[in-house]
């Protein structure tokens, strides 16, 4: 029984991760409908350079701050010099952008930062709660990765609902021509988007950091699991990015707690061919069926 | 207030607007008329600025605003109801207008202008909190139209607004167009298959056929002219 | 009208084909005379590359259909023939044979799951593949050889070619004969009633349903024709290199192969030739470049995986068709595989999309 409340609550804190790429997922296909292929690189950038801060001395909330920026600032200049040449021209041609994006990204962290995977310190103990008597494998750093998560959601929820730049997003990002009928200037509503995005992505860096260590190729897992997560909530929803990363979340825990760690890679590709074929549209499917 | 000369929209090789000079005089209605595929939703998204024109200029208020985007079009008190209406389903009603809005600064008169709206169109203020998705064809005109007027504008841009729609209330939808032109002073440009109830209301026509003028007269001259009635305007 | 056609060839495209095929094969065969051992291996990548190329540009540019796995399929083929030939004792000829097939039977499977699937989504998907199929070799070490993979002995020259006849020089012509059967199969293909369908269905699903094309079998014979390439190319990689290991059938492959058809110019033939040279010198002139710019290891060891981004980015945003594109613009050249104007029939513009 212990067993598996550890696995439900790792599969909770793990999930949470897995909803915050999803999230980064969701929001640019919502504004640029696109996938963005260099999601796990762009997050793996700003990890590392919230690592060389704290490497060099700083504190650990200066790193977790810094990363969060330059993921705004890493997804506003790339939706800029990147993705706005090439948001009119076929689909196919952002998706080559982002892979080329995606292979450069890697490539320029191992030149600067080499090939050895460096450690990442969490932002709390990760040693498990003891809770009546019993140790959870679930830690303070854990209940921080879990309301960190939450919290930024949370955010996006008040800034797209409550806020004045809510409407002209959604707007920009439903029906752009429409929005510029309005006035809105959608370039920088998407510009906002993609900065948005990669911040959710930065967020979701910081807190693998600790689990997977920063290199250049150690968040691809993680960024799999989340676009898989993205694809079970429904590419068109944030509140299923997060619902379909706790469902990943928690059913890769139970694969691996049960079946074996090896095969959480292929239970993982296993949901998102399922998914794909048998439901595309995700979950949460909007009512109309959008032509990928 | 709008002035066009020779005006040319293309998408390659195929030239929907094909030199197309037209006047509109301040606070006065001009039907532009066609068949399907006459260029009379390209000439209006040159206008507003949707797309640019590879040639000929576009004067209004007396500024050139050949190819200026959208964006600035729209704060230059010119606003556009698209074909279909362009509500976007995903928001409310409420969301909807005060979209149209937006880009002026002015809080409270924004607020006003909400206000103004839902007494013209009452069964929008019914439904004001409904995703514009569930509306029916009439009620989505409305909310373009209501939208678009959010702007406070000087130059209306209209699309079919009768498309799809019965003809109770395409009559409607007219009588709303032609008091907006004597409460507001406002200039409309209204792009209509509908020629008959366009002719109706307005003072000016012109037909296109094919990306160019074939004519452009009063409209009771229009209306009464058989021949093009019968080729161009179907009635 | 293209300026080769111009030249009083005969009118039957496969004539025509062959014809020009033999005389690249004569001019190749020069070539390889004149080359030393070391360049003779690299004419023979040149080939096998252009073999995956030409199939996965067929793909991806003709069809539409973007795939990030074809590395994963030359794997299949790539292990088909060195399991027969290696491990069976099979001859040659008929071990590439049975690698073209088991590849294309592979095709046929990742096709129909490709088939359902869009853009992004397709390309997700392909991607999975590319990294999750070479760990089998790792799970199955004894039958597939694991890490070190397994070794074939390389193919022997003909006696009567002479005891001194250099086995690289031979490698390269086996290479370049699967080059150009791929050339001129393919080369039929696009110009006749199923390059055709693959084009309506890329430019317009469903005005090529209504016009009578099988969406969902069009797609799946796209699949299968570059999977046979892939799978040649595999087989052919086999006989130039003596080794079929899962480390040089990883992601990087598979994005190489994208690199090198985008660079070439999507749904291009020719492009795929400029796309293989390329990929062959890639890894030499970024080598010089970090010699001549003194840069470290760690800068030298990523410097191609750099290029092939800046590649890929540079190329959608500046030149999207790539170098053949480039060519056409600034010479005329060559037959617009994309959208030819076919005799008898009309097909859509890009203009009229």
């Amino acid at each position: 029984m212990s067993r598996f409340l550890d696995l439900t609550l790792n599969g909770i804190s793990n999930g949470m991760i897995y909803a915050a790429v999803a999230i980064a997922f969701v929001l640019i296909w919502r504004a640029t409908r696109i996938v963005n292929f260099a999601q796990g690189a762009m997050l793996m950038v700003t990890t590392f350079i919230a690592w060389d801060v704290i490497d060099s001395g700083g504190a650990y909330w200066v790193g977790f701050v810094v990363a969060i920026l330059s993921g705004l600032i890493l997804g506003a200049v790339i939706e800029v010099v990147l993705i706005r040449p090439v948001e009119k021209a076929p689909p196919i041609n952002a998706v080559i952008v982002a892979i080329g994006l995606l292979i450069f990204l890697q490539a320029i962290a191992g030149m600067i930062w080499g090939g050895t995977p460096r450690s990442f310190p969490p932002a709390f103990s990760i040693r498990g709660y003891d809770i009546g008597g019993h140790h959870v494998l679930f830690g303070p750093f854990d209940l921080f990765t879990v309301l960190a998560v939450l919290g930024a959601a949370l955010l996006l929820l008040v800034l797209f609902r409550g806020t004045s730049i809510g409407l002209p997003m959604r707007a920009s990002a439903f029906e752009p021509q429409v929005a510029r009928l309005q006035g809105v200037r959608v370039g920088r509503m998407l510009t906002l988007g993609w900065a948005l995005a990669s911040a959710a992505g930065s967020l979701a860096g910081v807190l693998i950091a600790p689990a997977v260590f920063v290199g250049p190729n150690n968040f691809d897992p993680v960024t799999v699991f989340g676009f898989t997560a993205a694809v079970l909530g429904g590419l068109d929803s944030p509140l299923g990015a997060v619902v379909g990363g706790l469902v990943l979340g928690l059913s890769l825990s139970y694969v691996a707690g049960y079946a074996g760690s090896a095969l959480v890679t292929l239970a993982a590709l296993a949901i998102l061919i399922a998914v794909l074929m048998v439901r595309p549209e995700g979950l949460f499917a909007a009512a109309k069926a959008r032509r990928v | 207030m709008l002035e066009i000369e020779d005006l040319v929209t293309a998408y390659g090789p195929i030239r929907a607007v094909d030199g197309v000079s037209l006047t509109a005089p301040e606070g006065s209605i001009t039907a532009v008329l066609g068949a399907n595929g006459a260029g009379k939703t390209s000439l209006l998204q040159t206008i507003s600025g949707l797309i640019p024109a590879r040639q000929g200029r576009i004067r209004y208020a007396g500024r050139d605003i050949t190819g200026m985007g959208a964006e600035k079009v729209v704060r230059l008190g010119v606003a556009h109801s698209p074909e279909g209406g362009g509500a976007i389903g995903e928001l409310t009603v409420d969301e909807n207008l005060r979209l149209g809005a937006l880009w002026r600064s002015d809080r409270a008169d924004r607020a006003k202008a909400l206000r103004e709206v839902y007494e013209l169109f009452p069964r929008l203020g019914e439904r004001r909190a409904v995703h514009a998705s569930s509306l029916s064809g009439g009620e989505r005109q409305m909310l373009s139209i209501g939208r678009a007027l959010m702007g406070r504008p000087k130059m209306l841009l209209l699309d079919e607004p009768s498309l799809g729609l019965a003809p109770i209330v395409t009559a409607q939808l007219m009588r709303v167009i032609h008091g907006l032109r004597e409460s507001n002073g406002l200039t409309v440009l209204l792009v209509e298959q509908n020629a008959k109830s366009a002719l109706s209301i307005a003072d000016r026509g012109v037909v296109l056929n094919v990306g160019k003028v074939v004519a452009e007269d009063e409209s009771r001259t229009l209306a009464a002219n058989d021949d093009l009635r019968k080729a161009y305007l179907g009635f | 009208m293209s300026a080769v056609a111009r030249l009083r060839l005969p009118r039957q495209t496969l004539v025509r084909h062959l014809l020009l095929a033999t005389v690249a094969g004569f001019v190749l065969y020069l070539i390889s005379l004149w080359l030393d051992s070391f360049d003779n291996l690299r004419l023979a990548a040149v080939a096998y590359y252009f073999t995956a190329l030409a199939g996965l540009t067929v793909l991806t540019g003709l069809n539409g259909q973007i795939s990030l796995g074809h590395g994963a399929l030359m794997a299949i083929g790539a292990y088909a023939v060195a399991l027969l030939v290696g491990r069976a004792g099979w001859p040659l000829a008929p071990a590439l044979a049975a690698g073209v097939v088991v590849t294309a039977v592979a095709g046929v499977l990742v096709g129909a799951v490709a088939a359902r699937l869009r853009g992004p989504y397709l390309a997700g998907a392909t991607l999975a593949l590319a990294v999750g199929l070479p760990g089998l070799a790792n799970r199955y070490p004894d039958a597939l050889g694991g890490d070190n993979g397994l070794d074939v002995p390389p193919p022997t020259p003909p006696t009567w070619l002479g005891e001194t006849f250099p086995l690289e020089r031979w490698q390269a012509w086996l290479a370049c004969l699967g080059a150009l059967a791929t050339l001129v199969v393919l080369a039929n293909l696009v110009r006749g009633r199923v390059g055709r369908a693959f084009r309506a269905v890329r430019d317009d699903e469903v005005a090529a349903e209504l016009a009578g094309l099988n969406v969902a079998r069009t797609q799946i014979t796209a699949f299968v024709v570059s999977a046979a390439c892939a799978g040649l190319a595999g087989g052919s990689f086999v006989v130039v290199t003596s080794l079929a290991a899962p480390g040089a059938f990883q992601l990087p492959l598979s994005l190489a192969l994208l690199t090198g058809i985008v660079l070439g110019g999507l749904g291009s033939l020719a492009g795929a030739v400029w796309g293989a040279v390329a990929l062959v010198m890639l890894p030499d002139w970024s080598g010089d470049i970090a010699k001549a710019l003194s840069l470290s290891d760690r800068v030298e060891a990523n410097l191609p995986l750099a290029i092939y981004g800046v590649v890929l980015m540079g190329v959608m945003l500046a030149a999207p068709g790539g170098i053949q594109g480039a060519l056409r613009g600034v010479l005329g050249w060559g037959a617009a595989w994309r959208s030819q104007p076919e005799p008898q029939s009309n097909p859509k513009g890009e203009e009229q999309s």
